[in-house]
């Protein structure tokens, strides 16, 4: 059994077998993270919210999935069927690839990758194709409007996503995911991770995804009051479920990279007790629960408000804050709080 | 054959098949669409060489930034691509001398290519041992430390270019409402609203 393992097809097997585990896991989350996701705001707003289908509603999110599934696909008339079919395919999947460089735990990776954070970025940059892609084979007005907005957003709030990544990569002086979070190994516990030193980028961090994802305050593109439903409004059945679940698993993978990046991934808090991959996961809970509490509370942007918050408020400061960590790393001030690696070594 | 030159002939088959897309494709959104599938394609083969920081950076800028703004003005423009082709027929021998050019000089490299004897040893840096660094690391060590000079000239050029350009096309109009959102942001709504007792059947006394 040994020997099949390390040849050709054994190799194959178990590649496939650690993909499916990972999908599996994104998968099932996602089925409870909409779940989660509607409880919370239902709690907010003094409602019940699902709790009709299995126990306490828990099952709602499977019912609802058949209910997509077994609908008719509604293409409408003079829209670009090949176009409009595969750019729900273009949203899920990409969202979906993008796991395969998060490291769930020290070695729990499926690629690990030199560049995993650029192959992350390279990935979250090319799912604004979907949404193009949708709102304008969709043949509408509201949709092609709402595909315009929301590439428009989700290119400016990439730029600083990225000059904030930058800061964070040169504390930690390498490229690769599972290397970021164990250069945030210390003694204090969840005083050595990155959050204390990139504290103001945390909140821009934060911020900036939930416009990178569309999410509310920042959802203008499928703004219900002015656009109706935006890139989905002709979208039904299947294809809007691909849709809609591309946009958890990229609100999820956003969790992820919050988690990895400034809060020190499969790290326990704690420093006597063991890391694992549990830690991670609650980290992903907690700020998926905080992402909820946002889009309950915090009434949505106005569309020339966002624009300007992205580029004149948050991209300078972004790029500010990484000449100044350059500054701090170059001189090794405040006692390698900013630098975990040695200069030049 | 290996898995990696299947990897190879898919990504360049589909290279090839994706830049004809592009040029037969009758509607204008599909021919930046099979664009961006040729970029992905090469993006591919990059990384099969090695080089996959250029690759990412292929999709992040070509894919992620400028092919966006293609689609943008294509979606917008409304073109009617039945009158470009009819002058097509007039700028095909250009297009011909230009492909032949772009040949010769890649089929040159497989013909007679030299490089002096002395070049290498004329480098200001030597490119670090691609062995033990890795991609970046070793892009890093060139540009930001041994031609830190020369990359800054690069993108000092480039920022001028970007101002004259933002110059020369910005022009300022009068008459145009504008928000300056810090005076909206300290706008008071005790001073915002006024309530007025109007008695009806009065004139409004202010």
């Amino acid at each position: 059994m040994q020997s099949f393992f390390e040849t050709g097809p054994g190799i194959f097997v178990i590649v496939l077998a650690q993909c499916l585990a990972v999908v599996a896991f994104v998968m099932i989350s996602l089925l409870f993270l909409v779940y989660g996701d509607r409880k919370i705001w239902a709690a907010v707003q003094m409602r019940r919210g699902p709790n009709v289908v299995g126990a306490f509603g828990l099952l709602q999110s499977v019912a609802d999935a058949l209910k997509y599934v077994l609908k008719e696909i509604v293409v409408p008339a003079g829209a670009d069927r090949a176009v409009f079919l595969i750019a729900p395919w273009v949203s899920f999947v990409l969202a979906l690839s993008a796991w395969a460089v998060i490291p769930f735990s020290e070695g729990w990776v499926l690629a690990n990758l030199n560049i995993g954070i650029l192959f992350i970025f390279a990935v979250s940059s090319l799912e604004v194709y979907g949404v193009i892609m949708g709102g304008w084979a969709s043949n509408s007005k509201y949709a092609f409007l709402g595909s315009l907005r929301s590439a428009a957003q989700m290119i400016s709030y990439e730029v600083s996503i990225g000059f904030i990544i930058i800061g964070v990569l040169i504390s930690a002086g390498s490229l690769n995911l599972g290397e970021i979070v164990l250069t945030q190994d210390g003694p204090y516990g969840f005083f050595s991770w990155y959050w204390l030193p990139h504290l103001p980028m945390v909140v821009l961090f934060f911020v900036s995804a939930l416009a990178e994802t569309n999410r509310p305050p920042f959802d203008l593109p499928e703004a219900e009051s002015e656009l109706v439903a935006g890139y989905q409004v002709e979208y039904s059945s299947t294809p809007f479920l691909l849709f809609m679940a591309g946009e958890y698993i990229a609100i999820f993978l956003m969790c992820a990279l919050l988690s990895i990046l400034f809060f020190g991934g499969w790290l326990s808090p704690i420093p006597g007790l063991p890391d694992g991959a549990l830690w991670m996961v609650g980290k992903m809970a907690f700020f998926f629960f905080l992402f909820s509490m946002v889009k309950a509370i915090v009434p949505r942007y106005r569309y020339d408000q966002l624009m300007r918050l992205g580029w004149k408020v948050f991209l300078p400061m972004s790029i500010g804050w990484v000449a100044l960590v350059g500054l701090f790393a170059q001189y090794s001030l405040f006692g390698g709080f900013f630098v975990r690696w040695t200069v030049g070594g | 054959m290996g898995i990696v030159d299947f990897a190879f002939y898919l990504f360049a088959a589909l290279a090839i098949l994706s830049g004809l897309g592009v040029v037969f494709a009758r509607n204008p959104v599909h021919a930046v669409l099979w664009l961006i599938l040729a970029f992905l394609a090469s993006a591919g083969l990059f990384v099969l060489q090695g080089a996959e920081f250029v690759a990412m950076l292929l999709v992040i800028v070509y894919v992620g930034a400028v092919a966006v703004l293609f689609l943008f003005v294509v979606m917008m423009l409304d073109v009617d691509f039945a009158t470009f082709r009819a002058g097509m027929a007039r700028s095909i021998p250009a297009g011909i001398l230009i492909a032949a050019v772009l040949l010769m000089i890649l089929a040159l490299e497989f013909g007679d290519w030299r490089t002096s004897e002395s070049a290498s040893t004329r480098l200001l840096a030597t490119t670090p041992d691609l062995s033990t660094t890795g991609n970046i690391e070793a892009l890093g060590r060139l540009i930001y430390t041994e031609y830190v000079l020369l990359f800054q000239t690069a993108g000092l050029i480039l920022l001028v270019a970007m101002i004259g350009a933002i110059v020369l096309t910005h022009r300022k109009r009068k008459g145009v409402k504008r928000q300056d959102i810090l005076s909206q942001l300290y706008r008071d709504p005790g001073k915002a609203v006024e309530l007025r007792d109007i008695r009806p059947g009065r004139r409004d006394p202010g």
